[in-house]
């Protein structure tokens, strides 16, 4: 009983998207929209994961190559690659993955804690870890991706 | 609407009226004399005392009040605005605008100049020049001649009115010698169909007039038409009235007050055993004695006099003509007195309701007030209408080889009319310069005061209409400026006098449009650049080496260099030597130039060319590196193609082309944006020719020019961050980002200030 009530008042959406072999998942409330990869506009003295800039209806909207952002290979992207718009802070920002896969709706009882290893994305980014029918999917923090946006809230 | 918002359109409205209240006192300033000029200030400041007491703000009204008593004496003649009387209004104005900031923001104002400036307006008020506006505040107001019963000055008792306790007729040897008796005054009033759109009852304006003094009224109803000619908007009644009143002429006129503007009024003074003038025979009635309190709805009471009266021919047509019965409508036993105003009445509420809405639409400057988001947004949308709808266009003519079809035609209107949209919504955001400017005569005003220097400022072309991001950018280097003039500039008066000139100082300031561009001068007639002393100053402040060839003209834009001022002792007002160069900056953060001249002894002049717009911007489309960038065209001076022959290393990667026997450095602005890695060979693209901000020119290399364009700015920070070498982002034809290039910044990097070599989207903030 204790299990059904909490399950649905903490229940949360989240959306799942694999790049690579390798699935993760962001908080669904703050993604804008799902779109499909069109070629950007570089941008000088960008970061490397920075892939440059896009026209979303009139918006410049900077596109972030996941992939490499979380420290694996860098994308190369083509058509069947998907951006998802997502709204950190005051800013939004395109995220640039292989597909979506799934929208998940999870408690916190599903979510095991990250496990303590030497690696970047695991001490940095990764917020648990969840175990859908035997898969295994990252929680990302957006907003750990991008510290500037709280930086520049305070 | 809750209170607030009410009170927030209230402090708009005031902001308008004192920016109407400074432009109507400078014109007087300038020696404008018309009636029209002085009822405008009148009214600007009445507005703000009305709508200030609806809100409780005590302060403001107490203020507004004795300007208003000041401004009603020169309305009545008498007081004459020379030259000290405004210095002494313009202050009140500035005092007038503090107090109504306070209310809005809270904050205090300065209490003591407030108090200064009400004794000095009532020592204006009372007759006195501002010579002895030094007088305290204690210090009785002159008592006029105890002989003179003094009809005192205008107390239409509506707001809490002081009446000011003597008469102006006792000053001034013009004025007409004060009747020991109370005179009476014969009034022709002739009311316009506007005193009743603008919702005035002549009833109630009567009513008011019987009260000051015993009257007799007749209508004049001539000019009524027959039932089916008449327009029931229209004003047709006039009225002859003859009062005795000991409040005199200027008690009557205080009555018509604020309907003066939309009637015909004729008051003059007669002698008192003078019979009203008889009325035309063929009236159908004579003048009675007329007590105007009948209708009260409370007061029934009809003199019996009235019941004399001959019944009115007309009564009856006016009766059949149906008018909508006013609310204190007469009593079934009202007698035939009482019917005769009545139609008077109900005509003129007849003509009232419905005229209201008419008369002041069309009457009234048909504006109104939008939020600035909801225009931003509509600009927004519009630029993306634009962009769709080259999208579209290219799509078209990319699918379609014959190129003669209907749709081509369709597409063709569509980018016609969705041109005119975009000017039409940019022309929304179109304001004209001239509140900026009337900043500036404060700011001008002030500065005279503390460097006890005479100052005019003359404005011209303040209707020139400009983007209001520009105007809200362009106050802060103006005032700069202005200080600066007025300052520097301007010699003291002593000195002025002694070289011959006038010794008040002129600054005009003018703004005009020229191609495109909106360009506004700042010139001083002072002393102009010593140039000696900037040349000095340049050498010890180690700007310039002490024996550089300087031309005019390049010392003259020393002054625009960081941490550069002439002034013998810093002052306040500027000196601090963050002027000229904050100036500049600011100059060209909004894509303009400054640019001055001088001339010694006769003065100098500031020239800025700003944008009109900061939305659009004209660009040279030109492709770097397999990438579209955009150029701002106000950058470029020429474009050239480069040949073999004119290009000549310098040092190890350093090249410099040669344009007309002059070296100028080539930039590559694929290398300076890390596009490429290696530099492109020069004879391959085309040359811009580009001045920047310190002045050199550069040759920028490109691949080619694809051509010009007005191209949408779009801001890259809203969702990235600032990233050097770049102004702004935009939108092309085929719905990609094209980058705006920042030449100065491009500059600034070939000359080895290297932008930041990597900057990182997490380092950012």
């Amino acid at each position: 009983m204790t299990y059904a009530a909490k399950s649905l008042t903490q229940g949360r959406e989240l959306i799942a998207f694999r790049i690579g072999d390798q699935e993760f998942c962001v908080n669904i409330m703050s993604v804008r929209e799902i779109r499909g990869w069109t070629p950007a506009t570089p941008m000088p003295h960008a970061p490397p994961y920075v892939l440059g800039v896009i026209n979303l209806r009139g918006a410049v909207l900077p596109i972030i190559d996941m992939s490499m952002r979380l420290g694996m290979k860098p994308a190369e992207p083509t058509v069947r690659h998907v951006i998802i718009v997502a709204q950190v802070g005051p800013k939004t920002v395109g995220l640039l993955v292989d597909a979506v896969s799934d929208i998940l709706t999870v408690t916190d009882d599903n979510v095991q804690p990250t496990p303590d290893i030497a690696n970047e994305m695991a001490k940095n980014y990764a917020r648990g870890i969840l175990a859908i029918e035997g898969r295994m999917i990252c929680m990302i923090e957006l907003e750990a991706l991008f510290p500037h946006v709280e930086s520049e809230a305070a | 609407m809750d209170m607030n918002e009410i009170k927030e359109i209230f402090f708009q409205e005031c902001e308008e009226q004192l920016a109407e209240l400074e432009s109507g006192l400078l014109k007087l300033n300038d020696g404008d004399r018309d009636p029209e000029t002085v009822n405008a200030v009148f009214r600007a400041v009445h507005s703000i005392k009305g709508g200030a007491g609806a809100f409780g703000l005590d302060d403001l009204v107490s203020f507004a009040h004795v300007f208003e008593t000041t401004l009603d004496c020169v309305r009545s003649n008498k007081l004459e605005p020379n030259q000290d009387v405004l210095k002494v209004m313009l202050k009140s104005a500035d005092v007038l605008a503090d107090l109504t900031n306070a209310a809005r923001d809270g904050g205090g104002v300065d209490e003591a100049r407030s108090k200064q400036l009400i004794r000095e307006l009532e020592a204006l008020a009372n007759g006195e020049m501002p010579a002895a506006s030094e007088a305290p505040a204690a210090k009785p107001a002159p008592a006029p001649q105890a002989a003179a019963p003094a009809p005192a000055a205008p107390a239409v008792n509506d707001e809490g009115f002081q009446p000011i306790p003597f008469s102006f007729d006792d000053f001034g040897g013009e004025e007409k010698p004060v009747e020991p008796y109370a005179p009476t005054c014969e009034i022709l009033f002739h009311p316009k169909r506007e005193l009743y759109a603008k919702g005035n009852e002549a009833a109630l304006l009567l009513r008011d007039l019987s009260r000051i003094g015993e009257m007799s009224i007749r209508c004049d109803m001539d000019s009524l038409p027959l039932l089916q000619d008449m327009n029931p908007e229209e004003a047709y009644f006039s009225w002859k009235i003859s009062i005795t009143t000991e409040k005199g002429e200027d008690g009557v006129r205080s009555v018509f007050e604020f309907a003066e503007w939309d009637c015909d009024l004729e008051v003059r003074t007669v002698e008192e055993d003078h019979e009203p003038e008889a009325g035309d025979d063929e009236l159908p009635m004579q003048p009675v004695p007329f007590d105007l309190s009948i209708l009260d709805d409370a007061d029934t009471d009809v003199p019996a006099e009235a019941d004399e009266a001959p019944a009115p021919v007309k009564q009856t047509a006016v009766a059949e003509s149906n008018v909508v019965p006013i609310a204190a409508s007469p009593r079934a036993e009202a007698p035939k007195s009482e019917a005769r105003v009545a139609p008077a009445a109900q005509q003129a509420a007849a003509a009232a309701s419905p005229a209201a809405s008419a008369a002041s639409a069309a009457a009234a400057a048909p504006t109104i007030r939008v939020d600035l988001d909801r225009v931003d947004r509509l600009i927004n949308l519009v630029g993306e209408l634009v962009i769709n709808q080259a999208m579209l266009s290219q799509s078209v003519i990319e699918n379609d080889n014959n190129g003669v079809s209907s749709i081509n035609m369709g597409l063709e209107e569509l980018q016609q009319l969705t041109r005119e949209i975009q000017d039409s919504v940019m022309a929304i955001r179109a304001q004209p310069v001239k509140p900026v400017f009337q900043r500036m005569s404060r700011i001008v005003r002030e500065i005279a005061d503390v460097t006890g220097k005479s100052v005019r400022l003359i404005t011209e072309g303040e209707n020139t209409e400009v983007d209001k991001t520009v105007i809200d950018k362009l106050a802060e280097p103006l005032t700069h400026m202005i200080r600066n003039a007025v300052d520097h500039g301007l010699e003291a008066p002593e000195k002025r006098e002694a070289l011959g000139k006038n010794p008040e100082g002129t600054v005009r300031l003018t703004a005009k449009h020229r191609s495109g561009r909106i360009v506004i001068e700042l010139a001083d007639d002072g002393g102009g650049i010593n140039r000696e002393k900037v040349r000095q100053k340049a050498i010890d402040n180690d700007l310039i080496a002490a024996d550089a060839n300087l031309s005019d003209e390049e010392i003259d834009n020393l002054i625009f260099h960081a941490g550069f001022s002439t002034a013998d002792k810093i002052s306040d007002i500027s000196g601090r030597g963050v002027g000229m160069d904050v100036v500049k900056r600011s100059i060209q953060a909004l894509g303009g130039r400054i640019t001055i001249s001088s001339k010694p002894g006769q003065g100098s002049v500031f020239t800025m060319s700003l944008p009109l717009t900061l939305a659009v911007l004209d660009g040279m489309v030109v492709t770097v590196a397999g990438q579209t960038l955009v150029v701002p065209l106000t950058a470029i001076v020429e474009t050239l193609q480069p040949e073999a022959s004119a290009i000549h290393s310098f040092g190890a990667s350093q090249r410099l082309i040669s344009i007309r026997n002059s070296f100028c450095p080539l930039v590559d602005v694929g290398r300076i944006l890390n596009f490429r890695a290696t530099q492109a060979n020069p004879v391959d693209g085309v040359a811009l020719l580009v001045e920047s901000e310190g002045g050199g020119q550069r040759a920028l290399m490109v691949d080619a020019i694809q051509g010009q364009r007005q191209v949408v700015i779009k801001s890259l920070e809203a969702n990235y961050t600032h990233v050097p070498g770049i102004a702004a982002a935009t939108i092309l034809g085929d719905g990609r980002v094209a980058l705006i290039l920042d030449v100065d910044a491009v500059v600034a990097a070939s000359r080895g200030q290297s932008l930041k070599q990597e900057i990182s989207l997490a380092a950012t903030g």
